[in-house]
């Protein structure tokens, strides 16, 4: 294939990405990756780097408006990634010891924990009961609603540290935001309100991705032919998706069209997976 | 929390937003730029990323891509814009920590330095790997 059209290719295929990323709230990277591992039969440890740094860009660009809005939780964020950073060190460490098969068939098992999380019914739940450790850590804040800030307190530091430490390393193994698992970690076990969660997670992505693509730009993952086309197409896909966010009311049956391809997807990675195709 | 740590803690957001805003936007310029050479340069050139051979030599180190830029080679150039991309966060980290200093919040400034330790950890280990 020649350079222009694999570059026009995957230029299309990140900006559909991007866009329907910034539309369910899933990172690009669930959808770059089986794009050019499958489609494309580009060798998963390019498309890994390649992922991060659409994962970056996207996680950049849009943290910037949550944290201007005040709803990101700062010093949340900053204490977990020491979690998320120091998990995605060690995953992208040991990416290089682990079968390609292997990681296809985790890849697409995160995959399928990710479009179901993509489709759980958003609850806004403000949790008051105090945390000595949250307390201690200044973590408990307020965020911006329509009818005035609310105020929220944080519980079970701990089992969200941990979690966290887990989301890190998957994402430095598989080169994706790992969204899904940090919003798990801070929804279900911190008790953190929705609209905070997800944008303090936004905000922690990119820091967790660079962690581990100064590992993956030092061992030849990221290339530059291939993540000039995901980059800008990921870029653009998500500041359309966010335009289009803004206008219309209802995204849910987006939600499910997203869900049902990233599991097509997700079955196609575990199977060549197995198959050992990758 | 009174008034004027309220307002340093806006003030903090405002920057940092400020930050990751430019970063995409200088990086993703320096990126399409490089991208319109390389593919002026190599359009019709053939492509195989089936095997995994890492990258060229000339864009797998800070002299090589240096060079690559003065010598107007594209794939330098996207990769100077992709490495801008990848600090970007990274710059961040660096500004929040000096927001911290200036709120007088030790405990976050000391959590702010661990976080560009593991960072700077995980750059020294993915040299010697």
């Amino acid at each position: 294939m020649s350079v222009i059209v694999l570059t026009l290719i995957i230029l299309i295929g990140s900006y559909f990405a991007g866009l329907l990323g910034s539309l369910t709230g899933l990172g690009g990277g669930v959808v770059i990756i089986p794009l050019l591992t499958l489609l494309l039969k580009v060798d998963i440890h390019y498309a890994i780097g390649a992922s991060l740094v659409s994962v970056i860009a996207t996680s950049s660009g849009s943290a910037a408006a949550y944290v201007k809005e005040g709803i990101t939780n700062i010093r949340l964020g900053m204490f977990l990634e020491i979690a998320t950073t120091a998990g995605a060190m060690v995953g992208a460490l040991i990416a290089v010891y682990i079968p390609t098969h292997f990681i296809a068939i985790l890849f697409g098992v995160i995959l399928i924990l990710s479009a179901i999380m993509s489709l759980k019914k958003k609850v806004e739940s403000v949790n008051q009961e105090p945390s000595v450790l949250a307390e201690k850590l200044k973590l408990n804040s307020t965020y911006p609603t329509a009818n005035g800030s609310v105020a929220y307190k944080v519980k079970n530091v701990g089992g969200g540290f941990f979690m966290m430490m887990f989301a890190g390393t998957i994402s430095g193994l598989l080169g994706i935001g790992s969204g899904a698992l940090k919003v798990l970690a801070m929804d279900t076990i911190m008790r953190i309100p929705f609209k905070v969660s997800t944008t303090t997670s936004n905000f922690m992505i990119g820091v967790t991705a660079a962690a581990s693509a100064v590992v993956y730009l030092q061992r030849g993952y990221i290339d530059p032919g291939l993540s000039m086309p995901v980059a800008i197409g990921v870029l653009l896909g998500a500041l359309s998706g966010s335009k289009i966010l803004v206008h219309t009311s209802s995204s849910g049956w987006l939600r499910w069209v997203f869900a049902v391809v990233v599991t097509f997807l997700a079955s196609q990675m575990i199977y060549n997976g197995f198959a050992g195709k990758i | 929390m009174n008034d004027s740590k309220k307002f340093r803690d806006t003030d903090m957001q405002a920057i940092i937003g400020w930050i990751l805003r430019a970063g995409v936007f200088i990086s993703m310029s320096v990126v399409f730029i490089g991208g319109v050479v390389y593919l002026y340069r190599h359009g019709q050139t053939h492509v195989d990323y089936s095997t995994f051979k890492g990258v060229p030599d000339f864009v797998g180190s800070v002299g090589g891509i240096l060079h690559g830029i003065f010598t107007g080679r594209g794939r330098a150039i996207i990769q100077a814009g992709i490495i801008l991309l990848i600090a970007t966060p990274i710059i961040r980290v660096v500004f929040s920590a000096i927001g911290f200093v200036m709120e007088k919040d030790y405990l976050y400034l000391g959590i702010t330095i661990l976080v560009l330790l593991i960072i700077m950890a995980s750059m020294l280990s993915g040299h010697a790997g």
